[in-house]
């Protein structure tokens, strides 16, 4: 039996060739977990011509960067990156794994954890080492966040992807030192059991929901498209991005890409403001991991003032008028 | 030519998404959520991955749907759903050991897969992205892992082409475009669509299409040991205090709010 030890955790890169944030956020929480077992941290960045980006993984808190560089690498499909991962697998024979909770994560991590034979716990928002039996417990959100389920997983390695902005993203210090390890996974074209034919950006327009430090968020009690205009507005002039419950994309007042919600997007942003939203569990699942909430709502026992740290009680047709008025007289106050 | 394609569905069912936070309990003796008040419905992504399975069947010919579900007792009313759309036939993996509580990701993708090679054919294998109750988003990429055949993940559009199939995948800036041949496993998200609503006509009808029951030793399997222990399940305390910001009148409450973020340093 080899002995499974270490923490690995799996970059990403951008499109631009960057490290992605998510990255920082899975070294900072790798480095963390690999402290508490008293074990090394080791990250790998798969890709094709990356080795320049490598060691800057070592400056954000990795002691080893296994390098796998591979043209067939290049953009991501499913079947080279999972075999690759496997190998090096194998090969680092690691404690722990973790990914993030990405577009590649969610595809890369549930085959890997199969073909590994072992157990994965997806969309963690806390990863610690227990002291007692220096077993890694994992804490998600099940039930749209309304409940949090802690797991342990049995078989070695124990497999986690975490949730972006869950985890608190690592420092760059450029006086840390560690190795650069290139890793030929051995995989040829024959893996390749699927073909991109294209991919195609859809530029947003303004903020990206995702991204956003601030969003503004209307709810079925908006009642049509033209309430939206002044979300929007709202928005533009925080300089964040809109986003909606269900019930408004359903009836077309505003494009679907704008849920947040267990069945849209995830968001955690500084502030989140939360108009004519009643706050159902679906709701709460995209955006409980705001930093503060503002909720106006005319109904006093919506569900939304359970989770909101600041609220109106109201119409926000009285509301929203005044608010914008008065955060633009703030603003300009500000900047004299 | 023009061979019979099949199709095969995963749907689950699960307590209504749709409902209040205060309709999930958590019995923490029986560590386990008891949804009170709201009826079981489709997980919404499965719902996604049947509209596209529909969408295929309506504009190519001899297309075969089969839906299949598990668990330890199945509302039929659900199971009804899914035939009035459009399902050709449904299969129930009904069984006492079906217990969720006893069941992971590894064992449900097992169960499954024995399901639909019991089936027999299959050529394009459907499931939602991840359940709405318990959001794990892996049973699709097990039981693709278990056929050794292509999965796609994250599927917001489906469609069949010269014998091939073409995905669209979600990106976080955009899609991509897959090529990929039969059998392929895709997990569907939801900008596919929503599932579209039966006819009075097509719930009559469904009346005479098939329900096929079959529990664990029809399927001739032990359910595998879990291995994934769920130690602790609680309500996260998250009733904030919320502070109501006030005023003579609504419009000066809005003011007061922009100060109240101004002094907060939230802006």
């Amino acid at each position: 039996m080899v002995e499974q030890k270490g923490v690995l955790v799996c970059a990403e890169v951008t499109d631009q060739g960057r490290i992605s944030p998510i990255t920082l956020e899975l070294l900072g929480i790798g480095r963390k977990l690999a402290d508490d077992l008293g074990s090394k941290l080791s990250a790998v960045i798969m890709g094709s011509e990356i080795g320049n980006i490598a060691e800057e993984l070592i400056f954000f808190g990795a002691d080893n960067v296994y390098l796998v560089d591979n043209p067939l690498l290049k953009e991501y499909q499913t079947d080279p990156y999972v075999t690759a991962l496997q190998r090096l697998s194998k090969y680092v024979t690691p404690d722990i794994i973790v990914i993030g909770q990405t577009s590649i994560g969610q595809d890369l991590a549930p085959r890997l954890a199969f073909r590994l034979k072992t157990r994965l716990t997806t969309d963690c928002i806390n990863l610690d080492i227990d002291p007692e039996t220096k077993l890694l417990f994992q804490t998600k959100p099940v039930y749209g966040g309304n409940v949090l389920a802690v797991y342990a997983c049995e078989t070695k390695p124990q497999m986690a992807t975490v949730r972006a902005r869950a985890m608190s993203p690592s420092g760059r210090d450029d006086s840390r030192r560690g190795k650069v390890i290139p890793f030929d996974s051995k995989i040829d074209a024959s893996l390749l059991k699927t073909e991109v034919v294209k991919r195609v950006k859809e530029e947003a327009k303004g903020v990206k929901l995702e991204d956003a430090d601030i969003v503004v968020s209307g709810g079925r009690g908006i009642g049509g498209p033209d309430g939206f205009k002044q979300i929007d507005d709202l928005a533009k002039l925080l300089g964040g991005a809109v986003g909606a419950s269900r019930p408004p994309c359903d009836m077309g007042w505003v494009s679907s890409t704008c849920q947040v919600g267990l069945t849209g997007k995830i968001v955690a942003p500084n502030l989140y403001i939360a108009i004519s939203i009643s706050g159902t569990s679906q709701h709460f699942a995209g955006m409980l991991g705001s930093k503060n909430i503002v909720a106006i709502n005319k109904d006093p026992e919506a569900n939304i003032f359970k989770v909101a740290d600041i609220g109106i009680i109201g119409d926000y047709r009285k509301v929203l008028p005044a608010f914008i008025e008065n955060l633009r007289k703030i603003a300009a106050h500000g900047s004299e | 030519m023009n061979e019979e394609i099949n199709i095969i569905v995963c749907i689950k069912q699960v307590p209504d998404p749709e409902g209040p936070p205060s309709a999930f309990q958590v019995d923490s003796k029986e560590m386990w959520v008891i949804p009170k008040g709201i009826p079981p419905v489709l997980s919404p992504f499965d719902e996604n991955a049947l509209e596209s399975a529909l969408h295929i069947k309506d504009t190519n010919k001899n297309v075969r749907i089969t839906a299949i579900s598990m668990g330890k007792k199945l509302a039929r009313a659900v199971v009804i759903k899914a035939l009035a759309v459009g399902a050709d036939e449904i299969i129930l993996l009904e069984d006492k050991n079906f217990d969720p509580k006893r069941l992971d990701c590894y064992s449900v993708a097992y169960v499954l897969a024995t399901a639909i090679k019991k089936i027999g054919k299959y050529d394009l294998i459907l499931l939602g992205r991840q359940a709405a109750d318990w959001n794990f988003g892996q049973v699709g990429s097990g039981i693709a892992e278990i056929f050794e055949i292509p999965s796609i993940t994250l599927a917001q559009n489906v469609k069949l082409e010269d014998g091939n199939v073409m995905v669209e995948r979600v990106l976080p800036d955009g899609y991509e475009v897959i090529r990929v041949s039969m059998p392929v496993l895709i997990t569907v998200s939801h900008e596919v669509g929503d599932l579209r609503y039966p006819s009075m006509h097509d719930i009559k009808k469904s009346k005479n299409k098939p329900i096929t029951t079959w529990n664990i030793r029809d399927l001739g399997i032990e359910l595998p040991q879990g291995h994934i222990n769920l130690l602790k399940l609680f309500v996260p305390k998250q009733e904030k205090t919320c502070h109501f910001v006030e005023g003579e009148s609504l419009e000066e409450a809005g003011a007061n709010l922009a100060l109240k973020l101004k002094e907060d340093k939230i802006i």
